[in-house]
């Protein structure tokens, strides 16, 4: 049995190290004073969809990311750590997308790429934290979802085994293909990039950025064909530029807050019963909990 | 996140070194597989930013992933059940990740599915792991048995080995035997014919044997029946896939506790010859024992890298007295001296490795066709180099990382004592580096011969012809009188044509060579990159002039006639 596997990925600020420039004015990420990271929640997608291709010997995993041209850094950091090929969706018709509109266009994509067994992606952004791109894709093309997925258990039969990681506990669940996985933090780490396939790729440019960086090897992007990586505007994918970028996008940022944690002073209880107990309702009392 | 190719730039030093154009070159025959493989380099510039790229990765994954399982390793260690050995977890996930990031069979041909890499970059990568955790980076190094089959295989075993180890399987060399230790003529291990089955069969015990339990293994065995030296033992190839061969036990080692260290029992074991019978020893081994040490010399030298960076690193945070105590002198020049050696080491073990990148790589080509009378020469002169450079390296690097690891607990004082702080890992991993692949004893006894012959000697002439930045003048006048001293007492010795009192003295002539070719390398490394060694080599080249005074002293006040004194009745 082989698989074809699409992973949706996306290039993030990496708001793990935040400057004080993070902000732009206007409330929005200032995305050029952050360093551009491949989403984690999407390395974790991507080592699900790998170790299926490991499993399943002629799978095809496909990559799929939409952002600015220098997003083609998430296609190459794939193709690095072993996903056959890739396409990066970037048109100025797309930026300002909310989740709406991104997973419009992502699911316009994936209809243009055809067909696929599997779907999975991370189950959220750092930039963004909303969990709703993956579902949203799913509900799009009108295919099942499994979100909050810790370990793809077995494809067996056109059914999917997978563990889910949720608050309180596990569950495994079973799905019928094709369908969307989203993927937790908590699955494992993505394998790291592979020796052999970093020299294969490393020259691996898109159209524009061959267009824009002058560089000696450009030219053996005709002697070998892999490292054309694929661009794909909203007309590529048949995506009505309405429901795109920033005209789709219902969501509108109103106002930002600036918030500073405020810890005054810090308290050290033993695990005593009557301590617990004075704790929660303190934490009651004061609405943090309940 | 950590990156052990990134946050240690006296590596990428070393990867950059001029001599690297010329390797490079040969290894990439002109950079003609460009055409048949998609991940082979069009040029020089494009090689380098490969090697780069990939000591990055390696960098990477040693420095997230084997780095952090040090700990757990060294006290879970592997395990035996049913005679077959169970890695600690730790070790598991490490393989599995170095394989994963394609850093198995570095530096095998890519017809094989290797990396093509030279030497220098798979020492490189030695270098780091030992950096985290030295047990593991014998499972990894060993890796470079693949070399050995590659050189004497026949094209039909290379075909069946070299591509599974490229894909992650391990090796061992299975030399030892508990009556043939650092005299392997000893060894009685039996090799049969098998008629019926065109096959030979391999009978007796295995001690010491470091990863026995690996997929694929060079068997050192006794072919020829009746003999009782070198000259009747053969190299054979023994498939794990074919069974005979178990683990009866692992040692309960000092260091290096993640390496499991086996003996093994050898039962009517199918194996292959490789290479010529009779051969086994003398030529197989002997290559297989050179690369073995320079991997040796790349462990001391990631160990000495961890000593260094544990010991800095706490006498800065450690306050007494008031202030932190890299302030008092004793213990600033603790730290001075280590960083020194370290970058010495390091120095002497990828200058080794160069040479033994020209000459294996010139060997290779030799396969292919005729060379060149003056590539004959280089191969030649090469050739000698490494052979007089391993065992002085490999004795000079591995009893500085004990000197250094154990200054690393000194630094730390009680602390230090503790398992709370990873020294007291380092020093016992640090403890079997001058021991296995021949002792710092018999490493002298292999680098004498250059210390007789001269070849230190014209080498370190070669360095001092070297036009250095006028800055560094002045070290190189004080080696230039070392290198006067070293003339002088080698005649001083050998003219005595006492064999006895020449293996005597054979250590401190030895060392006095290693510390003055040492100096001189860094007094290069200074000179191509002033920010980065210009301290070290001050530092050594001072150490240096106060220990070869001493041997001098030693030397010229010995009456031959003392020896009695030391020699045991």
């Amino acid at each position: 049995m082989s698989l074809k596997i699409i992973v949706l990925a996306k290039q993030v600020p990496d708001t793990r190290n935040v400057g004080k420039d993070a902000m732009k004015a206007d409330g929005t990420v200032n995305r050029a004073a952050l360093p551009a990271i491949f989403n984690p929640e999407d390395l974790n997608a991507l080592e699900q969809a790998l170790r299926l291709k490991d499993e399943f010997p002629g799978s095809t995993l496909t990559l799929l990311t939409m952002g600015p041209p220098r997003a083609a850094d998430i296609i190459r950091e794939g193709l690095f750590r072993g996903a056959d090929n890739g396409y990066l969706l970037t048109d100025r018709v797309f930026a300002g997308a909310d989740t709406l509109a991104t997973s419009y266009a992502l699911h316009e994509a994936i209809k243009k790429i055809g067909k696929f067994d599997l779907i999975i992606s991370g189950r959220q952004a750092i930039d963004g934290d909303t969990a709703q791109v993956g579902p949203q894709v799913a509900e799009k093309l009108g295919i099942s979802q499994i979100t909050y997925a810790e370990e793809i258990r077995s494809i067996k039969d056109g059914k999917i085994t997978v563990k889910r990681r949720l608050e309180r506990g596990v569950e495994i669940v079973e799905g019928k293909l094709p369908l969307l996985v989203t993927v937790n933090g908590s699955a494992p780490n993505c394998r790291p990039r592979n020796a052999r396939l970093i020299q294969q790729y490393k020259y691996a440019k898109t159209a524009s950025e061959r267009q824009t960086e002058s560089n000696d090897y450009v030219n053996i992007c005709n002697t070998r064909a892999c490292i054309n990586l694929e661009e794909w505007s909203a007309a590529d994918v048949n995506a009505d530029p309405k429901q795109c970028g920033l005209s789709g996008s219902p969501t509108k940022v109103k106002k930002i807050e600036n918030v500073v944690f405020q810890a005054k002073e810090s308290k050290t209880i033993d695990s005593s019963d009557l301590q617990i107990e004075d704790l929660i309702i303190e934490l009651i009392t004061n609405h943090t909990i309940g | 996140m950590s990156n052990f190719y990134l946050d240690n730039p006296s590596l990428r030093h070393h990867l950059h070194h001029p001599l690297m154009r010329r390797i490079v070159e040969l290894r990439e025959r002109n950079y003609a597989e460009a055409e048949k493989y998609d991940y082979a380099p069009f040029d020089f510039e494009d090689a380098m930013d490969s090697y780069e790229k990939v000591m990055e990765i390696a960098g990477d994954v040693i420095g997230e992933i084997v780095a952090p399982n040090a700990e757990d390793v060294d006290h879970t260690g592997p395990s035996v059940v049913n005679n077959r050995v169970v890695y600690a977890p730790g070790t598991v996930e490490n393989l599995k990740a170095t394989t994963q990031a394609g850093l198995m069979g570095l530096s095998m041909p890519r017809r094989y599915n290797g990396l093509n890499f030279p030497m220098v970059a798979f020492i490189m990568a030695s270098d780091m792991a030992a950096r985290a955790d030295a047990g593991f980076c014998n499972l990894w190094a060993l890796q470079d048995c693949a070399e050995t089959l590659y050189e004497f295989g026949d094209e039909a075993q290379k075909q069946q080995f070299i591509p599974r180890v490229c894909a992650g399987e391990t090796m061992s060399m299975d030399l030892t035997e508990p009556d043939a230790g650092s005299d392997l003529q000893a060894v009685m291990l039996r090799a049969t014919y098998d008629e019926a089955n065109d096959c030979w069969r391999l009978n007796g015990v295995k001690r010491f044997i470091t990863n026995g339990d690996s997929d694929i293994h060079l068997v050192l065995a006794r072919s020829e029946e009746g003999t009782k030296d070198g000259r009747g033992l053969s190299m054979f190839i023994y498939d794990k896939r074919d069974g005979g061969v178990n683990v009866r036990r692992i040692e309960n080692k000092m260091g290096i506790k993640g390496s499991p260290t086996c003996e093994l029992t050898y039962k009517n074991a199918k194996a292959q010859l490789c290479g010529s019978r009779r051969l086994g020893l003398i030529k197989y081994v002997m290559s297989l024992m050179n690369g073995a040490r320079l991997g040796i010399m790349a462990q001391a030298t990631g160990l000495s890298e961890a000593a260094y960076r544990e010991a800095i690193a706490y006498a800065r945070d450690r306050k007494q007295f008031g202030k932190a105590i890299i302030e008092f002198p004793a213990v600033y020049e603790m730290i001075a001296n280590i960083k020194a050696k370290l970058d010495a080491s390091r120095a002497i073990l990828y200058e080794t490795s160069r040479f033994v990148d020209v000459y294996k790589i010139l060997e290779d080509i030799e396969k292919e066709r005729k060379l060149a009378p003056e590539e004959k020469e280089e191969l030649k002169k090469y050739k000698k180099l490494a052979d007089a450079f391993t065992p002085l390296g490999k004795a000079m690097n591995t009893e500085y990382a004990n000197q250094n690891t154990y200054d690393c607990i000194q630094i730390h004082g009680g602390s230090g004592f503790m398992k709370d702080y990873p020294c007291e890992r380092y020093y016992r991993d640090a403890r079997i580096t001058n021991i296995y692949e021949g002792t710092t004893q018999l490493q002298v006894v292999a680098a004498i011969r250059h210390v007789l012959t001269g070849t230190y000697l014209s080498q370190m002439k070669v360095y001092q012809e070297e036009q250095l930045n006028p800055e560094l003048d002045g070290l190189k006048t004080r080696l230039a009188k070392l290198v006067e001293i070293y003339e002088q007492l080698v005649p001083k010795v050998a003219d005595t044509k006492d064999n006895e009192y020449i293996d005597f003295q054979a250590r401190r002539l030895v060392e006095s060579a290693g510390h003055i070719v040492l100096s001189y390398l860094l007094l290069l490394d200074a000179n191509r990159n002033p920010e980065e060694f210009s301290r070290s080599a001050e530092v050594y080249v001072t150490f240096a002039e106060a220990e070869v005074k001493k041997i001098e002293e030693f030397i010229n006040s010995f009456d031959v006639n003392s020896l009695k004194y030391y020699k045991q009745v």
